[in-house]
């Protein structure tokens, strides 16, 4: 993803409040063009919120969105969706009695697909999502994995030049995860530009090439993981050395995990100058050595670290 | 691309056989039940059983008990048990009504004869009493009715003796010639007496107003009572289809099929526009194979008023699907909508006359009746099948279902608003 590529969606200052609930409170940031953004937050950050916001399906109170430079909420909505965005709900949102052609065609023609174009596309869409050869069946006996690609490939035919996803690959197996991970990448490639909302943080860093992150209604942090990681937690990594039996006592510079005693842990800005110094404190009491560990900074210990641990439910 | 939505619907509707069973099956089985149970009863309504005490058991009394044996409309049971026994007794007879089993008792006094019927009552005339139940207050005023006729064509020959003695006595006399020829009267009379009601002589004809009954309806191959079950119960469903076809709008928000549909260039009102042509093709649907099996099992008339039959379903389902789409929309859950349907289609029925005909009503409950849609849709289908109506002579129930189809629509978008933007 080219860092100088323009921003296609920017949201700015997006307020929302419903009932006594401030939903959204002033949440900015923009999704650039052929990008895939992460949208992460705790349950009731407002992430849906700003989701259904962007599709016109909730009227800001106060702020814009803008896509490719036009306002299309400035303080109200129309209740329409812009034909540049494409929608994947969290929701399974097909119909269960047709098959994945039927349901194709059915969202093609809505979305004002006709004739040639309408059968290119659904040949492409069912490509896509590697359906061609289920093209036929009922949807209702599908696996998850297959109905969440369907899922996908509804919400893409028009040739979106935005996507909006709400939680892809929730429920289903690795593989599929996998699957419709390669579907996202395939429609950036084509310079589509993707924002999603999930709870796999892995999966958002080792997919997304940025990551906005959301709480209370605000975004408090937005980046690539590096620069998350140096605005947060910073950039040590943690060394976990497990010995054949507790050491006491523990050489300075470590600490001992309380429920773990034959384990300890240092933090280290310099692996390569600080491990064999650890190394060899911790040969010096005697006790064997069993593994060493050098773990990086993960956009889990940034959430967490920006988000806390309380329970939001 | 409402045709779009129209094809989705009409795709689930042919995979989900539960569905095809409910809107297609099941009412032509209702149908058929009506049809069978009521409207073959050309031979009209059931007799009534009733128990006659005759305590004087004079010639007259006896010949009264006779003739109301004879009448068509009653079932007379004179004798303790109804296979034979002894003659019934007051006490008998009051039992047999305190038990439900017959619903009027007539005790017939003693001293009870025709000539008393002419020579003015008395505080001696003895007086016929009817035990009635009057839980049922229909039995007793045609069994007192019935009784009233039968007192003057059970014994005519009497009745015209004590008439000539009267006349004999306050007019002057008879010539012989005239005596002679009435006693040759009351011979025939006498050989006529106490037959079944239309069957009697020449002599008893003249006895009483001359009154024939004349079917105008069924005159000339038009009313078939069946039309009157089919459109009842084919509009009752109608309501109950329109109601579960409507609540896929409910299964779209569940399912997150709206969002999506609502991302699309179809937008809200073409979204309703769509469920609204559909459930009105699928009702025209559900009507016609009801009436089609009303042809082809029960030979109603359905060919002969086609153009009729085509105009009042095509503007009751339009009125219906528009129904249907409110009840949709006010609902939060298919639950909600199945309890709100249920209710209020039930009413509807009843006071519109889906279940027991309009005109048994009373006035009151008959204007009441015209708030609902089924009565004015069930009109329209009278109109046509038993009044052999025009299709001009329609205009003002149509004119009725298209205004409610035009307020049933805009209440119905004015609703879904509520999905659209928060």
């Amino acid at each position: 993803m080219n860092a100088a590529a323009p921003d296609v969606l920017v949201v700015h200052g997006a307020q929302k409040r419903f009932g006594s609930t401030m939903a959204l409170d002033g949440a900015s940031f923009a999704l650039r063009e052929g990008e895939l953004l992460a949208l992460l937050g705790p349950n009731g950050a407002g992430k849906t919120t700003l989701i259904r916001a962007i599709s016109g399906r909730v009227a800001l109170d106060a702020g814009e969105i803008s896509l490719f430079g036009r306002s299309i909420a400035a303080g109200g909505s129309t209740g329409q969706t812009s034909p540049d965005l494409g929608i994947v709900p969290q929701d399974i949102a097909v119909y269960p009695l047709l098959s994945p052609r039927e349901n194709l065609e059915a969202f093609g023609r809505m979305q004002g697909l006709r004739g040639r174009d309408l059968a290119d596309r659904v040949a492409w869409a069912l490509s896509l999502a590697s359906l061609e050869d289920r093209a036929k069946e009922i949807v209702k006996g599908f696996s998850g994995g297959m109905k969440r690609r369907l899922n996908i490939a509804c919400g893409v035919l028009h040739r979106p030049r935005i996507v909006l996803l709400d939680e892809p690959t929730v429920g289903v197996d690795p593989q599929s995860r996998e699957r419709i991970y390669d579907m996202l990448e395939a429609l950036t490639h084509d310079g589509v530009s993707l924002l999603l909302t999930t709870h796999h943080l892995e999966e958002a860093e080792a997919r997304c090439a940025r990551t906005v992150i959301i709480d209370h209604g605000r975004v408090i942090a937005e980046g690539t993981l590096p620069e998350l990681v140096d605005r947060t937690v910073g950039r040590h990594r943690v060394v976990i050395v497990r010995t054949g039996a507790p050491v006491t006592p523990v050489p300075s510079g470590l600490e001992a995990l309380p429920e773990e005693p034959r384990t300890l842990r240092a933090r280290v800005t310099d692996v390569a100058r600080e491990l064999p110094g650890l190394i060899a404190t911790v040969a010096a009491t005697g006790t064997s050595i069993e593994d060493v560990e050098v773990k990086a900074p993960s956009l889990q210990s940034v959430f967490i670290h920006l988000t806390g641990r309380e329970l939001r439910e | 691309m409402i045709w779009t939505l129209v094809r989705v619907s009409w795709t689930n509707l042919r995979r989900d056989r539960v569905v095809q069973t409910l809107v297609f099956a099941v009412p032509i089985v209702f149908f058929s039940i009506f049809v069978t149970i009521f409207a073959n009863q050309e031979n009209g309504t059931a007799r009534i059983a009733v128990a006659v005490v005759d305590e004087g058991r004079s010639d007259f009394s006896q010949r009264l008990v006779q003739a109301l044996q004879h009448e068509d409309a009653l079932r007379v049971r004179a004798t303790t048990k109804s296979d034979g026994g002894v003659p019934l007794d007051r006490a008998g007879a009051e039992a047999l009504v305190r038990n439900g089993d017959v619903p009027v008792a007539v005790i017939l006094p003693p001293g009870l004869d025709a000539g008393g019927l002419f020579s003015g009552r008395t505080s001696a005339t003895p007086h016929v009493q009817l035990l009635a139940d009057v839980s049922d207050q229909i039995a007793p005023k045609m069994v007192y009715g019935l009784l009233q006729k039968t007192l003057m064509t059970a014994a005519p020959d009497v009745l015209a003796e004590s008439g000539i003695a009267q006349f004999d006595k306050y007019a002057g006399g008879l010539t012989p010639s005239q005596r002679s020829a009435v006693t040759e009267w009351i011979a025939e009379l006498r050989r006529t007496a106490g037959q079944p009601s239309g069957t009697g002589g020449a002599a008893l004809k003249d006895f009483g107003l001359p009154i024939d009954t004349v079917d105008v309806m069924r005159q000339k191959g038009g009313g078939n009572l069946v039309s009157f079950y089919a459109a009842g119960i084919g509009v009752m469903f109608l309501l109950f289809s329109v109601s579960g076809a409507s609540g896929s709008l409910l299964d779209e928000v569940d399912s997150g099929t709206l969002d999506r549909v609502l991302s699309t260039r179809i937008g809200m009102t073409g979204l309703l526009a769509g469920k609204w042509v559909y459930v009105t093709l699928l009702g025209m649907l559900q009507l016609t194979v009801m009436f089609v099996w009303g042809m082809i099992v029960f030979k109603l008339d359905l060919l002969q008023h086609l153009p009729g039959f085509a105009v009042m379903t095509l503007f009751t389902c339009m009125a219906a699907a528009g129904f249907g789409l409110v009840l949709a929309t006010i609902a939060r859950s298919r639950a909600q909508l199945a309890a709100m349907s249920n209710i209020i289609v039930l009413t509807m029925s009843a006071l519109g006359g889906s279940m027991f005909p309009r005109f048994l009503m009373s006035e009151t409950m008959q204007k009441l009746g015209l708030a609902t849609f089924n009565a004015w849709a069930l009109d329209g289908y009278l109109k046509v099948f038993w009044r052999n109506a025009s299709i001009i002579a329609l205009w003002p129930q149509v004119a009725v279902l298209a205004s409610l189809t035009i307020v049933f629509l805009a209440t119905a978008r004015l609703l879904a608003r509520r999905w659209e933007t928060a």
